[in-house]
């Protein structure tokens, strides 16, 4: 990991940048089961309920091969190629 | 496994100063680090001044912050000895995670007992068996209450009292950039840079930088519009490092900043300005060639590391320690590239004149960075066939008039970069540097008359202002600069080359910008 110094006054705290919230969900959304215990039957809840108030979005279902690692690239690639939002479910 | 305790020295509010283990005389002794804001120190401040006056252990307790253990003393009625610990070095040193930590040692200072936070029968059970003559009423005390963080854990200051307890020269926030992201993206991110790719500055790198200077990193050299924000000499070098500074650039970056920094350059004005000036570094004096500044070929353009960066790491502590940034209170039409550096020396040795420096008191033997508030430049004079320094000055001149607007007289500042070649022609004739001067005046004088808008050209005098004019004074002279003073020259360039490099000012004097002149540390 990389350690800087801050070069500013201090004044505002250090933020990681996150993309604007969109006004609405449209297009694909992908679901990302992260494989820890249920979270597909989270994502299965989800999954139907967008299907009932959003119709016209389209779900993805995706899968990581283990909590314990990140994402491989590929997976990674394909969720950002193929979606325009990602619901990542994230612990037990 | 036995845990002798680190040995310290610390003075209670009256100065007295109370070593351990030493002060302890033989006995037990109890050390018990508290806080103020603390509600669980507070309830057991009692127990404590219970147990210094029982005699049966020496009690000794470190408070985290000074004037917390004021108001500890007059809350408590306390006559034990409350230690000052609030540069918090003691508790570093002990590593205290929850107060109140209260720790017992025998007369080697071998830890022997350790308590954390409040839990009534355990502290019950603990005086029973080391203080047996303390007084206390435990019915009247809690069950239990959990202790409080340390000071030494709040995550805001952590960093930097956990630097200032070990005396480290760094004190600025730490930011951890994750493995996931990439170093450079971040730093644009986060708004650090001036657009183009910055140096990481990490702790190793700024602790290099700050080698090149004998001043203290905690020093404040300047307060930077428009944040007014401490520049210290440690978040100037965390900017020179991004801006690719050497270390032996450091001292000419601080007092680049300290000029800027300065009243009279009124850098909130040149940021604000949407006319879009910007800060013109001249540097001066022996440091030149020591650290290598480029002041030949190519001197007003790319290549020279330590003019290019000087001048980055000026402006990007204008950017991030003042917090002028494009959109915010920078607010230029046009912006210019000046904004990204702009810092040369002079040519000293290739003048036949005084040099900037010297012109504006300084000895020759020091070196002296001067900043000018410039709107464009560097504009190019071509003239390769005046034979006397009088046709070159005139030329000169003509370029000179151009800075705004041909017709915008009475103007103020202006830098004009001689090059060797035109040296040459003026040096012949023995001109100085005030006849080149007088005769910029001399050639640019006009009537009011020829300044005013007209159908062709609606820039200058507004035409009502001089139609309101007495006759004899719309034929009156008017030179492009209000004083001659305003015009400053230094020398510059390539070997080979008839062409001088003007730079135009921006609003001058007291309304406007002063340049100013800082001596360099060396």
């Amino acid at each position: 990991m990389t350690v800087i110094l801050d070069p500013t006054d201090e004044r505002v705290p250090v933020t990681r940048s996150v993309t604007p919230r969109p006004a609405a969900i449209t297009g694909r959304v992908a679901l990302l089961d992260i494989a820890k215990p249920r979270g597909n039957v989270l994502l299965d809840r989800l999954a139907d309920q967008l299907a009932e108030r959003l119709p016209g979005v389209t779900v993805n279902r995706y899968a990581k091969p283990t909590f314990t690692k990140p994402a491989p690239d590929a997976l990674r690639q394909d969720i950002k190629a193929d979606n325009d939002f990602v619901i990542e479910a994230l612990a037990d | 496994m036995t845990n002798t305790l680190p040995p310290f020295s610390l003075a209670d509010m009256a100065g007295t100063s109370f070593a351990f283990p030493q002060a302890a005389g033989g006995k037990p002794a109890l050390l018990c680090f508290v806080k103020e804001d603390c509600p669980t120190c507070n309830l057991v401040m009692p127990l404590l001044q219970a147990l210094h006056e029982s005699g049966d252990v020496a009690v000794l307790a470190p408070g985290q912050t000074a004037d917390g253990n004021r108001t500890l003393v007059e809350r408590h009625g306390l006559t034990l000895p409350l230690l000052d610990d609030s540069i918090l070095k003691v508790s570093f040193a002990y590593d205290v995670e929850t107060v109140p930590l209260l720790l017992l040692a025998d007369a080697d200072g071998v830890e022997t007992a350790r308590l954390t936070g409040f839990d009534r029968a355990e502290w019950q059970a603990f005086f029973e068996r080391h203080a047996p003559n303390a007084i206390v009423d435990w019915q009247a005390l809690p069950k239990w209450r959990p202790g409080c963080g340390s000071l030494t854990q709040d995550p805001v200051i952590a960093e930097r009292l956990r630097a200032e307890s070990e005396n480290s020269p760094l004190r600025a926030r730490k930011i951890e950039i994750a493995p996931a992201d990439d170093v450079h993206e971040f730093l644009f991110d986060q708004g650090f840079t001036d657009g183009l790719p910055v140096v990481p500055p990490t702790a190793e790198r700024v602790l290099r930088m700050l080698s090149g200077t004998r001043r203290d990193s905690q020093e404040i050299v300047a307060k930077i519009a428009p944040n007014y924000a401490p520049a210290t000499v440690e978040k100037i070098a965390i900017n020179a490092v991004l801006a690719g500074c050497r270390p032996e650039h450091l001292p000419v970056v601080i007092a680049g900043v300290e000029a800027i920094a300065n009243k009279r350059f009124n850098i909130h004005g040149v940021n604000a300005t949407t006319m879009g000036a910007s800060p013109v570094l001249v540097v001066n004096g022996p440091i030149r060639e020591r650290i290598g500044m480029n002041m030949g070929l190519g001197v007003l353009g790319q290549g020279s590391r330590a003019n290019a960066a000087i001048g980055r790491a000026v402006r990007l502590a204008v950017r991030n320690i003042g917090g002028a940034k494009p959109g915010g209170t920078e607010r230029s039409t046009l912006g210019n590239p000046m904004k990204y550096t702009m810092c040369f020396p002079e040519w000293e040795e290739r003048s036949p004149w005084d040099a900037l420096h010297v012109e504006r008191g300084f000895k020759a033997e020091d070196s002296v960075v001067t900043a000018f508030a410039m709107s464009s430049g560097p504009a190019l004079c071509v003239d390769q066939t005046s034979r006397t320094a009088r046709q070159l000055a005139g030329s000169l001149a003509l370029s000179l008039e151009a800075a705004h607007h041909v017709r915008a007289h009475n103007a103020s500042d202006a830098l004009l970069v001689v090059s060797p070649e035109h040296v040459d022609t003026l040096k012949r004739d023995g001109f100085t540097k005030d006849d080149i001067r007088d005769h910029v005046q001399h050639v640019t004088a006009r009537p009011l008359s020829e300044l005013a808008a007209d159908d062709d050209v609606g820039g200058g005098l507004p035409r009502e202002r001089l139609e309101a004019m007495p006759a004899e004074r719309r034929e009156r002279l008017m030179p492009k600069f209000a004083a001659k003073e305003n015009i400053h020259i230094v020398v510059a360039g390539a070997e080979a080359g008839k062409f001088s490099g003007v730079f135009h000012g921006w609003a001058g004097g007291e309304i406007g910008s002063v340049p100013v002149s800082v001596k360099i540390e060396t």
